[in-house]
């Protein structure tokens, strides 16, 4: 199934685009969906520990379960303000 | 004027002011704070900022501060703009404005929105300074820490 992947500050940086399409087997979790990337892109590993996740616009866990055209967003730590 | 924005334009604290006073007589407080772009940060001299936001999630944030802020100062009425794209030296990058019939619940609402704004909500600065350009990174976002937003609380009433 097909899912867009969206990065933000250095991530989009690292991949060198805000925005993914990206197949992955269902059923996937957002956790599939960041190994996949990360064996893409290894440099996007060292986010691992400190980013956060959402789906849909909406914050998630990475055991998210993750549908078809779903929006998946990796983001780096915060800096607002 | 919505509550909650998140604008590339340049951010107008007095209509900001004047939405979320004009709709009681009730208040005898308000409190704002407006965010800058500074010069100096940890030894660099900065040249500019870019902010970034995720904005549908930055919105949702933004909305979720307020809420959990009328959860302790119930008596409040809260607006917060950020703004993004490219900010020059001493432009405003944020403005909150909190009402209340009491000082010290405007105060504290006010103080509590900035905090959690810098904890979850989605929105960095690529900062442009001589010699280089940076990412910013605070906080992990996590909605769900109750320790990050009881420190918020704790400073918001210090």
């Amino acid at each position: 199934m097909r899912v867009t992947v969206r990065l933000f500050a250095r991530l989009r940086d690292l991949a060198g685009s805000g925005e993914l399409v990206r197949d992955v087997a269902n059923p996937a979790t957002v956790e599939t969906v960041w190994r996949s990337l990360v064996d893409e892109m290894p440099d996007l590993r060292a986010y691992e520990r400190t980013m956060s996740v959402a789906v849909n616009a909406d914050y998630a866990k990475m055991s998210a379960k993750v549908h078809e055209g779903d929006e998946v967003a990796f983001l780096p730590p915060v800096s607002g303000g | 004027m919505a509550a909650v924005a998140v604008t590339a334009s340049p951010l107008d604290l007095q209509a900001l002011i004047e939405d979320i006073s004009r709709t009681s007589t009730a208040d005898g407080a308000i409190a704002s704070f407006v965010g800058l772009v500074r010069e100096e940060n940890q030894g660099r001299r900065v040249s500019y900022l870019e902010y970034e936001a995720y904005e549908p999630l930055a919105v949702r944030a933004l909305q979720l501060i307020i809420d959990e802020a009328r959860e302790t100062w119930s008596d409040t009425r809260i607006g917060v703009h950020h703004r993004i794209g490219r900010l020059e030296l001493g432009e405003a990058s944020i403005i909150i404005v909190a009402t209340s019939p009491h000082r010290a619940h405007a105060f504290a609402a006010c103080r509590y929105t900035i905090e959690r704004v810098k904890q979850i909500v989605p929105i960095w600065k690529h900062e442009h300074f001589e010699g280089g350009d940076v990412w910013l990174e605070g906080a992990t976002a996590n909605p769900d820490d109750e320790a990050a937003r009881e420190a918020a609380r704790r400073i918001a009433c210090a």
